[in-house]
């Protein structure tokens, strides 16, 4: 028996459903027969499985996430990364730089300095919580110049749309360059500082009003275009 | 010779809330806030986290850890409080971490911290029921995990009545208060936080315990709704 309808908003301590048939997902826990939600976000049910896509909260590292991160560290074989959430991430210098470091003589900060921007990969996350980093991949790098916003995490595919095509869309109409990593950073570069702006306003907008729908429309008109 | 308390100094009836106003969001730098008027008692509270703890030795590589800080700002009460931690307000932020660790699920979270603070800018009794119930908020609106809201009141006995949400007024009643702040977890009923200063029969405290589950539950429903509200619901 399942008491909430699919996109609808729950609240901590909700009752979403009841009966040993349904299994609890992200975001819900079993308390007796009844399944209740643990944070604020959408309802989602996909066959058996009642879960929450949440719309506020921490980021939860994941292998295989691609993710922009600040070096604040810099360590005897690798670097410190803040890559928001409660937990910083290590980049060792074996999968950070191709050629062979002779660690008792080089000075790691040639390659990446405290403050540098990059975009790394999540290659694994330990039950402890230790989060490792790797730069081994197409698309991993330094970033230069352009501008960092912060978003929640969990807005991330409400920000990139359907196949990309949100994120195509800012691209395209602000004429910026951005990359948004996993953890909800979002780099942003254009040649004019105008279309920075711009493109940031329009995140900010899908951000705030992620749980509605027909934000591509809004998008569109909100960027200027006069056809819809 | 015993006066019977026959009429509030405010008005209400004996098991009223005094008008309540609840906010969420209300801080941008904060990860969740909330902000909790209830009569004069306004408090706002600020959650920042789950987010590394440092110095390492205070981690605990199972759970998360909650720290609480309640504090009082100077112009919130008639004479001036001087400003800094009290042994009042360190006894408050434990009391309130006490209320508030059992729902949250920080297991989620080892080797982290949340971080929670309250900050009463006017009191008029009732401050630490208050920030309870907007530190509550303020972690639900942060998306930190947990079982169910937490709502606090307190109850009491004043001039031989038993009386829902104390005033300062009645607290300082001339025969006499008994005060009693009661923190309730919403929809299970069980109570986290329970407090008494004053004297009271028996029977007197199973009334004022089924007086203060009621006016917990109603701010409980009042806390849904102002979660809700940010999202546009209703």
């Amino acid at each position: 028996m399942i008491y909430v309808k699919p996109k609808q908003i729950v609240i901590p301590g909700e009752v979403l459903g009841e009966g040993m048939d349904i299994i609890p997902g992200e975001g819900t826990i079993r308390e007796g027969r009844k399944i209740i939600a643990t944070v604020v976000g959408l309802a989602d049910i996909s066959g058996r499985v009642l879960k929450i896509i949440p719309l506020e909260g921490p980021y939860n590292p994941k292998p295989g996430h691609v993710v922009i991160g600040e070096v604040v560290d810099i360590g005897f074989s690798g670097w410190i990364v803040n890559i928001g959430g409660p937990y910083m991430a290590n980049l060792p210098v074996g999968e950070a730089v191709k050629e062979y470091v002779d660690l008792l003589k080089t000075d790691l900060s040639r390659y990446y300095d405290l403050g540098d921007k990059i975009v790394a990969k999540v290659i694994s996350v330990t039950r402890s919580k230790n989060v490792q980093l790797s730069m081994k991949g197409p698309g991993l790098r330094k970033l230069e110049g352009g501008h960092i916003i912060k978003i929640t995490s969990y807005k991330v595919p409400r920000v990139i749309g359907k196949g990309g095509s949100m994120i195509k869309l800012i691209k395209e109409m602000t004429n910026t360059a951005i990359i948004v990593g996993q953890n909800g950073w979002i780099w942003i570069k254009g040649s004019r500082r105008k279309d920075e702006l711009k493109a940031i306003r329009a995140i900010y907008t899908i951000e705030k009003e992620s749980h509605t729908s027909g934000l591509t429309d809004k998008i569109k008109r909100m960027l200027g275009d006069k056809s819809v | 010779m015993i006066r019977v308390y026959e009429k509030r100094f405010d008005g209400r009836k004996f098991d009223e809330l005094r008008p309540v106003k609840m906010k969420v969001d209300v801080v941008p730098s904060a990860d969740g806030s909330a902000v909790v008027e209830i009569g004069n008692t306004k408090v706002i509270a600020s959650v920042f986290g789950p987010k590394p703890l440092h110095p390492k030795h205070l981690q605990n590589p199972e759970k998360g850890i909650l720290r609480c800080y309640y504090d009082m700002m100077s112009f919130s009460v008639p004479e001036r409080k001087r400003p800094g931690p009290t042994r009042r307000s360190i006894e408050i932020s434990m009391v309130m971490k006490n209320a508030l660790a059992s729902t949250l699920l920080l297991e989620e979270f080892p080797k982290a911290v949340v971080d929670v603070f309250v900050e009463v800018y006017e009191a008029n009794a009732g401050t630490r029921c208050a920030s309870i119930t907007a530190a509550s908020l303020a972690l639900a609106d942060a998306g930190v995990p947990m079982r169910d809201l937490v709502s606090a009141v307190a109850v009491g006995k004043v001039g031989g009545m038993i009386v829902l949400d104390l005033t300062k007024e009645e607290e300082d009643h001339p025969e006499g208060a008994t005060d009693i702040p009661i923190a309730m977890v919403g929809r299970s009923g069980k109570i986290t936080a329970l407090q008494l200063d004053g004297a009271i029969t028996k029977e007197e405290l199973k009334k004022a315990l089924e007086l203060g589950k009621k006016g917990c539950s109603i701010l409980y429903e009042m806390q849904r709704k102002a979660l809700k509200a940010k999202y546009g619901v209703r």
